[in-house]
């Protein structure tokens, strides 16, 4: 990792361990996690992941109407709620709140701070991971940014880019935090930096300690998704207790690596081996070979044990050398669709609800409007939708009938939509639950993972003061 | 042995990855892990997800989780936001391998 004008500096570790909350999973998890993390017992740092593959395009398209927009406003919501209590209590708060503006979020931040009357917070940036107006120059410098899936060449979509983001690691992040921000706000940093950066920081992890940056890389995609570590989206769910106050995930940091997955004392949930690792194996790949901008993490290394309540301990992890590249998100317009529901109450509920679907594919064509069988879906939920082919047939005593469309034109699109309200008069007896209107044409955003050599890529990073 | 459904013994998520989703499945203990070793080939688990996964499969191990994970390629109808199944993202398909029956 290359810091512009400035080298990692050797610094001796501050403290022997760290605490490391995890407050938000991804944009539109609840603002309960963080405001419960910071008040309901000790915390060092407060890491929020606001973004997602489909976030940085709808950031783009928000700044292109306003300059002062295009980062994730929810994160100075609830900075507005929390800022003078985590100013007081020195909580360092690491935030990919920046999105494609990470300047204009710094600006919203420092604004709310001295709207609060506070006095010496230190608000810091990371930049430099939007390449989307670079594209041009780096294609004609010889990088491809090929597809990774399928290996064709970004010409394809060039005209349709809606946003082109580099995963950044760790080290950024504990720039950062060495030049004294409280408030860390990175653009595309990816989720497991935003638990790593801070470690690095406290312990002085060198950028060839693979093994406990593996460590740092593994203890973030535990925490990466919030509550899915301390209960939530486990199988074994009838023993979580109070999911009401459900209780987001504490990464207690060691300098040689160990870390203890936990959570506040008297908070709802469970942590134990089985929710730990549900959440290592989500989204999992080969799990040797992890790969992250700052290292590649054997998930296979890890020695997990419980180690008391709620309390589930991992050591003896192994990493290795990052590869030469940056994983780079693009995204691009590739179409539009739309979804339409309506309930079919029984008797008969799942035949009535296919004759439904029928009659508005039969309509559409009247009016010569047709979909390819790739274009257009139809779900019965309830009758076994997500389960298809493992559950058997049944006729449950309603349905909600669940019709999608996709094509490169937006008027066919829409024109589905008006088709699919009028089966509550027009159609089989006992269709209803319509709401919210018709249903109108989105944008599909297409996502465009690529590679990217690392020198092609430098990060900056800015602190200011209020 | 009693034929009994992987839900009463094991443990799954599920999540996505590009068109295609990941299945982590996994046990308590080592006995059992040798009878999911054992059980979930990447033919049963293919057979298991005929109405969902339209692509290849490949399978992990992840002995220290006692852990298999499975890649479930062309499983989304297109994958995020490209896709038009309710389940865009694969989250269910955890607890479909854990309706699969085996013998125990």
């Amino acid at each position: 990792m290359q810091i512009a004008g400035l080298g990692h500096t050797i610094c001796a570790p501050m403290r022997d361990k760290v605490r490391i909350g995890y407050g938000q999973g991804f944009w539109g998890d609840s603002i309960l996690g963080p405001i419960r993390l910071i008040r309901e017992g000790p915390l060092d740092y407060l890491a929020l992941d606001y973004l997602a593959e489909v976030t940085m395009s709808i950031m783009q398209k928000l700044r292109s109407r306003n300059p002062k927009a295009g980062f994730a406003s929810d994160f100075v919501t609830l900075l507005g709620r929390v800022l003078p209590e985590v100013h007081q209590k020195g909580i360092k708060v690491i935030a990919n709140a920046g999105g494609v503006n990470p300047s204009a979020c710094l600006d919203a931040v420092l604004e709310l701070a001295r709207k609060q009357g506070i006095k010496g917070l230190k608000v810091g940036i990371i930049d430099g991971d939007d390449i989307l107006s670079r594209i041009p120059a780096l294609l004609a410098s010889g990088h491809p940014l090929a597809n990774m899936d399928d290996g064709r060449a970004l010409s394809a979509v060039q005209d349709r880019l809606l946003s082109a983001n580099v995963y950044i690691g760790a080290f950024a992040v504990a720039e950062c935090l060495r030049q004294g921000a409280q408030i860390v706000i990175g653009g595309r940093l990816t989720d497991p930096a935003l638990v790593a950066g801070p470690m690095i920081h406290e312990f002085g992890w060198q950028p060839t300690d693979f093994d406990k940056l593996a460590a740092g890389t593994i203890a973030g995609h535990i925490a990466e998704c919030g509550a899915q570590c301390t209960g939530g989206n486990f199988t074994g769910w009838r023993d979580v207790k109070d999911f009401v106050r459900i209780g987001y995930p504490i990464i207690e940091g060691s300098e040689d690596g160990t870390f203890v997955v936990t959570k506040h004392e008297g908070t709802g949930g469970l942590i134990n081996r089985e929710t730990v690792i549900s959440q290592l194996l989500y989204e999992m790949g080969d799990p040797r070979r992890y790969l992250g901008p700052d290292c590649t993490a054997d998930f296979t290394s890890a020695k997990i044990e419980a180690v008391g309540k709620d309390r589930v301990q991992l050591s003896g992890i192994k990493g290795g050398a990052p590869t030469d590249t940056y994983k780079v998100s693009l995204s691009y317009q590739n179409g539009f669709k739309t979804t339409g529901q309506l309930t079919v109450s029984g008797p008969d509920a799942v035949a009535k609800a296919k004759l439904c679907a029928d009659i508005v594919w039969g309509r559409l064509a009247l009016d010569g409007c047709t979909f390819t069988e790739n274009e257009k879906l139809v779900e019965i939920v309830g009758a076994g939708v997500c389960h298809e082919g493992i559950v058997k047939p049944c006729d449950p005593p309603e349905v909600v009938l669940r019709l999608s469309v996709k094509c490169n034109d937006e008027a066919r699109v829409d024109r589905f939509g008006m088709e699919v309200v009028p089966l509550v008069t027009s159609g089989p007896p006992g269709v209803t639950g319509f709401a919210g209107g018709r249903p109108k044409a989105t944008d599909i955003v297409g996502y465009w993972p690529a590679l990217l050599n690392k020198h092609q890529v430098q990060t900056r990073v800015r602190v200011e003061v209020t | 042995m009693a034929k009994v459904k992987l839900a009463s013994f094991a443990f799954a998520r599920s999540g996505d990855k590009g068109d295609g989703s990941n299945v982590g499945i996994f046990v308590k203990n080592a006995a059992d892990y040798e009878l999911l070793k054992k059980v979930l080939t990447v033919d049963a688990v293919k057979r298991h997800f005929h109405g969902i996964c339209k692509g290849e499969i490949t399978r992990y191990e992840a002995p220290n989780m006692l852990a298999l994970n499975f890649l479930l390629r062309d499983s989304l109808g297109g994958g995020g936001s490209e896709s038009l199944k309710t389940d865009a993202q694969g989250k269910t398909h955890g607890l479909a391998l854990l309706e699969m029956e085996v013998e125990r």
